[in-house]
């Protein structure tokens, strides 16, 4: 470890590290604008000067790599000199448009103005100013403040691995550009907005709606997918206008997803705001005590085997809970949270858990992923194994469609027979997870949520032991979950009680009438034709698939308007607190459920959330244990619950994923979404007028 | 950005393919850059391409990608970095003029001049018959016989406006003018024949 001193400090750094955070090790700030600690160096800003002792002149500490000895000033009249000057060079082609940018309060250019820049300009000459370019619906260009820091065009091409952005022409004619026009084909685009420093790269959907300083800032939790992406809350008023990604190192680094970032406008549209009970065939707007009247009149002296509860992709742990105990009190068994019947043993953790952890990709030498498309099931995932990719040395083979995953994939099959030669051994690629240090598997709801879905599982887990996927320290058998709610339904156990039924189980139920009254908790995943007769009331947020076939709707809370425990696919509990108020009457979910249980004569045990939650912690600790994993026992594999029996269907495997950026109510009600659904993802894709 | 790269008032074309002649001289270009490497053959393909084209197209930047497995955009950085890549049609005779110092004294404002006025066209354009376009460049290395222009891939050296107008008449007229200085010297020899070094020196050779 190299000892330098900085500012007169004395201080041991690890080596490899540039003299940049070695500053920064020492607490000496240092301006910059090119350098961005997950991207690569570009050193071309020049902004983050320091006077290096023996060196003829003062140097870019972001491109200068530590050494021992080195003595560091990063404070002289020199060095302040120096950035004056580079800001003053940056500032004479940057437009003086800060009152109408969108950047303005949370931008690197105007704050490091504030410390280094003269005040007044002395070029008088014309500025030069860039045509903007299209770059589809969520990102708005304003290219003449763009300082060609370049940290965007390393974003698209080193982490989200969609190679088209570039800088063309140069020296004072430069600009950023994608080739021929074309939009910004990914999932992670969104991040290019907070990488870039300036106002050149800003939100669409959110320009021109508020200053930074007006928002009210909540910690949550992204319910997109089922990644625990961790998220900031912008609100105004009853309004959540933009959220941003919060760090965390083990699930989302500092990225996020764009379907979470800008489905916000779906929030405010298709909204349940009160009660509705079926009058005559028609949803009629009520009461509370009315619309929970015509539940309990329908439940009474109705036998719980008749009763059946199901669980959506959305829902928080505190509501899965309640929901439960409300079916128990009356009685039934009949619940389950997997609403498109993936064949995870709710039994056993590993079963249904990504095991290896995301931040465990990186360890990983081989891959295979089975029905799965992570790029658009958990693109935060898809960009862990991107960046694994591009440290060197992984393989990766698929078995199911072939995808752009952003690093190249070898696709070995279509379907469950290629697996089957995987779990006998006889396939190559079965060698090369045999020979790999830290071999994974991904299997995805593209093979699980199927009839056959427990016989793929079951060979899934007879590839991980015939392959050698689970050693000391290492477990490389991984469960792609794509609903944010999945994880802590199998948890708390919201799946069939001995002898009730499953989804499937359910659905039979009550087409052919055994089943006559159906709980959706946020259910819209479901074709309601399968209800037959059956009585449905809908709790939720949207006024989606299940609202409209609701016989009662109980208008309930989304999750930015509730405090709520999310488990990702890690299996990790995560806190998303309340950033508004349910619009209208409606209310949050859990405490739908207690008033409920009141009007049923059966009440819950508890008149709080914190109460609530001491029950579900006691039920089960690892809902207590935030932000943890906890690793789960592979010997239960195959021993507890039942291992999945019959045979496999040849029918190769698919995404259950058609439309990345449509996916769940809120998506689905969002103009934004349909906008990208528009530009990236239907056939008729606009392409450029020339070329 | 250069304004020639952007603002298309010309067609592009659909498709672009290497002369069989051409594609063994890339493939040359290719091997020389080990394995994994071969997005270094970059500028040598393009320029190939604009040599074969006398501009370079943006498919044919899409095929040099394929061919170097290397993603479009790269490409494009790299043609649009360089000014001697066309990124537009040009006339049959690319008409460069050098501006820089040394011709510049001697008189290349005079040139840039006349041509316009001659071919009725601004720097980068092309005349209305196809046959001329013209552009400023800097330094082409011949400034002891300032001013100078290079047409296709001749220099033309020691001009005047008159001297240059003619060579643009021959090579509209379709015949090949004299290449090398438009005065009488040999090279960068003397005008008017040499002055030093004529006769033996006393006791030479003896
Ligand atoms: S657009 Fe923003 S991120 Fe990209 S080069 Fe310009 S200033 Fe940097
Ligand atoms: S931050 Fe070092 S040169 Fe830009
Ligand atoms: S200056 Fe014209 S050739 Fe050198």
């Amino acid at each position: 470890m190299p000892k330098m001193t900085i500012d007169g400090i004395e201080i041991e750094v690890p080596a490899g590290i540039n003299v940049l955070q070695a500053c920064e090790l020492a607490g000496k700030e240092i301006p910059r604008f090119c350098y961005h600690e997950r991207l690569s160096v570009a050193g071309n800003c020049r902004m983050c000067l320091v006077e290096q002792e023996k060196a003829p002149k003062p140097i870019a500490s972001c491109a200068m790599p530590v050494a021992e000895g080195m003595v560091i000033k990063t404070d002289t009249p020199l060095v302040r000199k120096a950035r004056n000057g580079v800001m003053e060079f940056l500032l004479i082609n940057h437009p003086l448009d800060c009152p109408i940018c969108d950047q303005g309060g949370e931008c690197d250019l105007q704050d490091q103005a504030m410390a280094y820049g003269r005040g007044f300009s002395r070029y008088a000459e014309e500025k030069r100013a860039v045509t903007d370019k299209e770059f589809g619906p969520l990102v708005k260009t304003v290219m003449t403040r763009c300082i060609q820091c370049t940290r965007c065009i390393r974003f698209a091409t080193e982490i989200a691995g969609t190679e088209t952005l570039g800088g063309v022409s140069r020296g004072e004619h430069l600009e950023i550009t994608t080739y021929v026009e074309k939009t910004l084909d990914s999932e992670l685009s969104g991040n290019l907005i907070d990488v870039c420093p300036v106002g050149a790269l800003t939100s669409k959907p959110y320009a021109f709606t508020a200053r930074p300083w007006e928002l009210v800032k909540t910690d949550s939790i992204d319910v997109a997918d089922a990644t625990g992406t961790n998220i900031r809350l912008d609100t105004r008023g009853r309004e959540v206008l933009r959220v941003l990604p919060r760090l965390n190192e083990d699930v989302n680094e500092e990225w996020m997803a764009d379907k979470g970032r800008f489905n916000v406008d779906g929030l405010m549209r298709q909204r349940l705001d009160r009660p509705y009970v079926r009058v005559d065939g028609k949803l009629k707007p009520a009461t509370w005590t009315e619309a929970l009247d015509a539940i309990a009149a329908k439940l009474k002296g109705l036998d719980g085997k008749k009763i059946a509860a199901i669980a959506g992709d959305l829902c928080d742990a505190e509501s899965m809970f309640a929901l439960k105990e409300v079916m128990t009190s009356l009685g039934s068994g009949n619940l389950d949270c997997r609403q498109d019947g993936a064949a995870v043993d709710p039994k056993v953790r590993a079963s249904y858990l990504f095991n290896t952890t995301i931040a465990g990709i990186e360890k990983a030498d081989a891959i295979l992923l089975i029905g799965t498309n992570p790029r658009w099931e958990a693109p935060i995932v898809n960009a862990r194994i991107r960046k694994r990719y591009l440290k060197g040395g992984l393989k990766v083979a698929a078995i199911g469609p072939k995808y752009d995953l952003t690093y190249p994939v070898d696709v070995l099959g279509a379907g469950a027979d290629t697996l089957g030669q995987f779990a006998n051994g006889s396939h190559a690629f079965a060698q090369v997870l045999k020979d790999a240090k830290a071999p994974m598997l991904i299997v995805g709801m593209g093979a699980l949520a199927r009839p056959d879905g427990a016989a793929i599982l079951a060979q899934a887990k007879a590839v991980a032991d015939a392959c050698g996927l689970i050693k000391e320290g290492w477990n490389g058998f991984n469960v792609l979950q794509t609903a944010a709610g999945r994880v802590a339904g199998l948890e708390l156990g919201f799946v069939p009680k001995q002898g009730g039924r499953d989804i499937a189980g359910i659905l039979d139920g009550t087409r052919k009438g055994e089943i006559e009254f159906v709980y959706l908790l946020g259910a819209d995943e479901i074709d309601p034709s399968h209800f037959g007769k059956a009585f449905v009331v809908y709790q939720g947020h949207h006024g989606d698939r299940g609202a409209h076939r609701a016989d009662v709707v109980l208008p309930g809370a989304a999750y930015t308007e509730k405090d709520g425990t999310y488990m990702n696919l890690e299996g990790r509990a995560q806190l998303a607190m309340l950033a508004i108020f349910p619009p209208g009457e409606a209310k949050e979910d859990w405490a739908i459920l207690r008033a409920l249980s009141e009007k049923l004569g059966k009440p819950l045990g508890y008149d709080t959330l914190d109460q609530l939650r001491t029950k579900l912690y006691q039920a089960n600790k690892r809902f207590q244990r935030l932000n943890a994993v906890e690793p789960a026992f592979w010997e239960d594999f195959g021993h507890m619950g039942s291992m999945g029996a019959g045979s496999t269907d040849a029918k190769p495997f698919a995404s259950p994923i058609a439309n990345y950026y449509m996916t769940d109510p809120i998506s689905r009600a969002s103009a934004t979404m349909a906008e990208c659904t528009e530009a990236f993802v239907s056939p008729k894709k606009k392409t450029g007028t020339h070329g | 950005m250069s304004a020639a790269a952007t603002n298309d008032d010309f067609v592009q074309p659909t498709s672009f393919a290497f002369s069989e002649a051409n594609l063994a001289e890339a493939k040359k270009h290719i091997a020389k850059y080990p394995k994994g490497r071969q997005a270094s053959a970059v500028m040598p393909l393009l320029w190939l391409a604009q040599y074969q084209e006398g501009w370079v197209s943006r498919v044919a930047m899409d095929v040099i990608a394929e061919m170097l497995e290397m993603a479009p955009i790269r490409v494009y950085e790299v043609a649009t970095f360089y000014t001697m890549y066309n990124l537009k049609p040009v006339g049959k005779h690319l008409v460069q003029i050098c501006r820089t110092t040394p011709c510049w004294l001697r008189g290349s404002d005079g040139l840039t001049e006349m041509c316009k006025k001659k071919l009725g066209v601004d720097l980068h354009g092309t005349s209305a018959d196809g046959k001329f376009t013209i552009m400023e460049v800097e330094c082409l290395g011949a400034c002891v016989n300032a001013p100078m222009v290079q047409i296709n891939d001749d220099f033309y050296e020691d001009l005047t406006p008159e001297t240059l107008a003619k060579v643009l008449d021959e090579l509209a007229a379709g015949r090949q003018p004299k290449i090398g200085p438009q005065v009488d010297r040999l090279n960068s020899a003397p005008e008017g024949g040499m002055t030093t070094l004529k006769d033996v020196a006393k006791g030479a050779g003896q």
